[in-house]
């Protein structure tokens, strides 16, 4: 159990509670990784994520008006209307003002999420030109990045680390992997996305991504990330035994630095070339 | 007619038949009902056990109680499916369905009391499959199926090449064919055997929420025998439906799966919806308010439920104009949903109200249910969904308006009809605390994994990075006084049972306006041997 002290967990505890009211995310949050005692998403590194984790938080506001206003009658009757308050009840069992209103209110206020809603849908789902595009495919239990021919051609795969004493100080367990998908920052990268064996899910909570990796079917998803830094996410969709230990860390570098990774990279995975061809639909 | 019968059965009035032929070959609807509450809650302990099992496990990261992740995988895949279709249905449709349909539209009993019997054995019979199921091999190497109660293919044909999810899709077969003829039954009774005078626009809430439910049942549930048949043959006789080697697409048996499986949410939550608004109007001595409204919204949300299902799909690949469509749709049932919370409250608003345990319970759902309704409309945002889905949010969501929601309501009819059931009362205090206990337990269980969810933890996970340590501990402790809670439950019936105390056939007093309440507590083996007649009470 991670609670050092019982008055720091409540503490936590009482500014969860204040920050979710107040709408408040990312308070503690560290990008790329989750954060002890969250209490919203994840700090978004893409502009797109932005606006979706800031049209989230304009819904959680909306959400939660709509729980406090339906709290707030409640309270009212049962302070108003009980037994003793009220002896006599009234047996009024129509009110069509009423009846139109708590339809069409409603209405609006779905109308006044689907607008920014499908905004944000078509620009999640219509990528931009790619700058990059790279190919990831899930396996039992780990993933696998190819870039292609003019990005140098070579494939890898990504195990989680481990053992604890071989994870970098930076790295979290359950969440290092061995080998990083890196990418060069402020480039659009697109990510294809297909599985050996089983369904599983590429997900990237701080880069507002998650599609699922679907044997027979190439997916597709996209990011451009504005910050360099260490992302991780972990596969999101049942898999078998292996379904907690198959991360993805991505790590996002500058240009000069990406080229020198790519370099450095056509020589060490040259060799595996060729040599791990896609299992499609072999299973097991 | 009516008189005919009456002499006819005269004679038969007390004399029970035998506790085999009572219990074991029963036709009489209230029994089989009683049967149904006693399997439910039976179903409903083995799958808090198995939940307790998964809290013990997350209470701290690292694995602690399971071998590996694939044991854990078995128990959530156990618990989700023996609580849906062995606990939350069983006891709604089959317990409180069975014991007060036939009553409330004053009727002798159930249409097809033989099928009735076949409906309760099937169940049992499917149970008894499904616990088989966690005892044989599935995954190469270890028990039990662990796919998730959607039973995804591939890890459900070649992830799990041993018999236990063999068993599982009989198990479904069987519970899905009584609960077909549980349907069959049930719309068959209310549309041809109310009481002269009950038109359909006259009929209890609970009636209607029913025949909803049975046509949900009726619609979706043959899609589900469907779609786990292919799996089967794919499976066992080399059919390649679901293999994309073959020409097949996992994302078929998604489609397939979510057409049953969203209308089952409605199935689960609609009976609910008909037994608080009868809590609702009884313990505030009002009718329902908008009682048009409130039936013809659980048409609504059951036609449009039918139409909604790709928004559990939303990161399979689906194309822009077909999500942007399911976004749509599934907020549209936002709309009858919220016609329902706020016809409650006006039917509170202006009573006179008598806060009873049942009282408590009830109003606990509809504050709770509207939490779980409103991160609902959140999950329908498919760019929002995009970082929510398979993560802890969901799970949240759907525990508020399924546990929370649902469950309070089974609890909330049971302390509402104990005394009708029964003919001895509980009580109140029992009830009023065990709402404490289980409001507290359940928010401090449910709440923080919006948090989880959010901070990015996904489903199904059996070991989780350190950082959801926190929220995680917590969540753990609010299971076990959740749990706790129903010790508090099984005290008062027994309590109940050992003081005997006799019911009054009535005991809430004038608000009590539906038919159970004009017969003696509990109500005679066959009631209504003279059929009553509705008067025009002017809704």
């Amino acid at each position: 159990m991670r609670i050092e002290t019982g008055r720091r967990s409540v503490t936590a505890l009482s500014t969860a509670a204040v920050a979710l009211v107040l709408g408040i995310s990312e308070a503690w949050a560290a990008a790329g990784r989750p954060s002890p005692w969250e209490t919203g998403m994840q700090e978004m590194v893409t502009e797109l994520g932005q606006s979706v984790s800031n049209f989230h938080t304009y819904l959680v506001w909306l959400i939660a008006a709509i729980c406090l206003f339906v709290l707030a009658l409640l309270l009212v009757i049962v302070a108003r209307f009980n037994e003793s308050k009220n002896p006599v009840p009234s047996q009024t069992t129509h009110n069509t003002l009423l009846e139109v209103a708590w339809t069409v209110v409603p209405v609006l206020i779905l109308v006044a999420i689907a607008i920014p809603s499908f905004r944000l849908l078509r620009q999640q789902l219509v990528p931009p030109q790619a700058d990059l595009v790279v190919k990831a495919t899930g396996y039992s239990w780990y993933w696998g990045y190819e870039y292609p021919a003019d990005q140098g051609g070579f494939k890898f795969d990504s195990n989680m680390i481990t053992e604890a004493k071989d994870l970098k100080p930076d790295q979290p367990r359950l969440l290092g992997a061995d080998n990083a998908m890196v990418v060069p920052v402020g480039k659009v990268v697109r990510v294809q996305v297909t599985s050996a064996d089983v369904i599983h899910a590429f997900a990237l909570p701080s880069f507002f991504v998650k599609v699922d990796a679907v044997p027979g079917r190439l997916n597709e998803t996209w990011f451009k990330a504005e910050k360099e830094g260490v992302y991780y996410g972990q596969c999101s969709e049942l898999c078998g035994n292996g379904h907690p230990y198959m991360p993805i860390e991505i790590r996002v570098v500058s240009e000069q630095q990406f080229a020198a990774w790519l370099t450095e990279a056509k020589q060490k995975y040259a060799s595996t070339e060729g040599s791990a061809p896609l299992k499609f639909a072999t299973a097991q | 007619m009516a008189h005919a019968a009456d002499a006819a059965h005269a004679d038969h009035h007390d004399h029970l038949p035998s506790f085999w032929r009572r219990w074991f070959y029963s036709t009489n609807h209230k029994d089989i009902g009683t049967l149904y509450l006693i399997f439910g809650f039976t179903a409903g302990i083995v799958g808090g056990l198995l939940s307790i099992g998964m809290r013990l496990e997350l209470q701290e990261p690292g694995l602690q109680f399971f071998s590996n992740p694939q044991a854990f995988n078995v128990f959530v895949t156990g618990h989700g499916l023996i609580m849906v279709f062995f606990m939350v249905m069983p006891t709604l449709i089959g317990g409180f369905g069975n014991w007060f349909i036939p009553i409330m539209i004053g009727a002798p009993d159930m249409a097809f009391p033989r099928m009735n019997n076949i409906s309760y054995w099937l169940t049992v019979s499917a149970f008894c499959l499904m616990l088989c199921s966690l005892f044989v091999e599935g995954a190469p190497g270890s028990l039990g199926f662990g796919g998730g109660w959607t039973v995804y293919p591939p890890l459900s044909t070649v992830g799990h090449p041993g018999p236990a999810l063999d068993f599982g899709i009989l198990a479904l077969h069987l519970a899905g064919a009584a609960s077909i003829l549980g349907a069959i039954n049930f719309i068959t009774t209310i549309l041809n055997m109310r009481a002269p005078g009950m038109t359909l626009h006259k009929m209890p809430l609970f009636a209607w929420s029913m025949l909803v439910t049975a046509f949900l049942l009726l619609l979706s549930l043959p899609v589900l025998a469907g779609a786990i048949t292919m799996l089967l043959t794919d499976r066992n006789f080399g059919t390649t439906f679901f293999e994309p080697s073959g020409g097949g697409d996992p994302v078929l048996y998604q489609h397939l799966f979510w057409f049953f499986g969203h209308p089952e949410v409605y199935i689960m939550i609609l009976p609910a919806f008909g037994i608080v608004s009868h809590i609702i109007s009884t313990f505030s001595k009002k009718p329902i308010f908008g009682y048009l409204g409130m039936a013809y919204a659980m048409v609504a949300i059951g036609v449009v439920g039918f139409v909604v299902w790709a928004h559990h799909m939303y990161t399979v690949g689906l194309s822009l104009q077909t999500q942007a469509y399911f976004v749509f749709a599934t907020m549209v049932i936002a709309v009858p949903t919220g016609v329902k919370i706020f016809s409650w409250i006006a039917t509170m608003w202006g009573g006179s109200i008598r806060f009873t345990a049942a009282m408590y319970w009830a109003v606990g759902f509809i504050f709770l249910f509207t939490v779980g309704g409103v991160t609902g409309v959140v999950l329908a945002n498919a760019p929002v969904d995009r970082y929510m889905h398979d993560t802890y949010y969901v799970v949240a969501h759907f525990h508020y308006v399924l546990s929370l929601g649902a469950v309070f309501v089974i609890f909330a009819g049971m302390y509402y009809w104990f005394p009708k059931i029964t003919g001895y009362v509980m009580p109140d205090w029992i009830g009023r605390l065990h709402f404490w206990v289980a409001f507290i337990g359940s928010n401090v269980l449910f709440f923080p994994m919006h948090f989880l969810g959010l901070s990015g933890m996904p489903r199904r996970y059996a070991d989780y990075p350190d950082a959801f340590a926190g929220w995680n501990m917590v969540s753990s402790i609010g299971a076990y006084v959740f749990f706790a809670g129903l010790f508090i439950f099984m005290f008062g019936v027994v309590y109940a049972f050992v003081r005997k105390e006799r019911a009054a056939d009535n005991p809430w007093g004038e608000g009590a306006t539906t038919l159970e309440w004009t017969l003696s507590s509990p109500p005679p083996y066959h009631q209504f041997e003279t059929l009553p007649r509705v008067i025009d009470t002017g809704h």
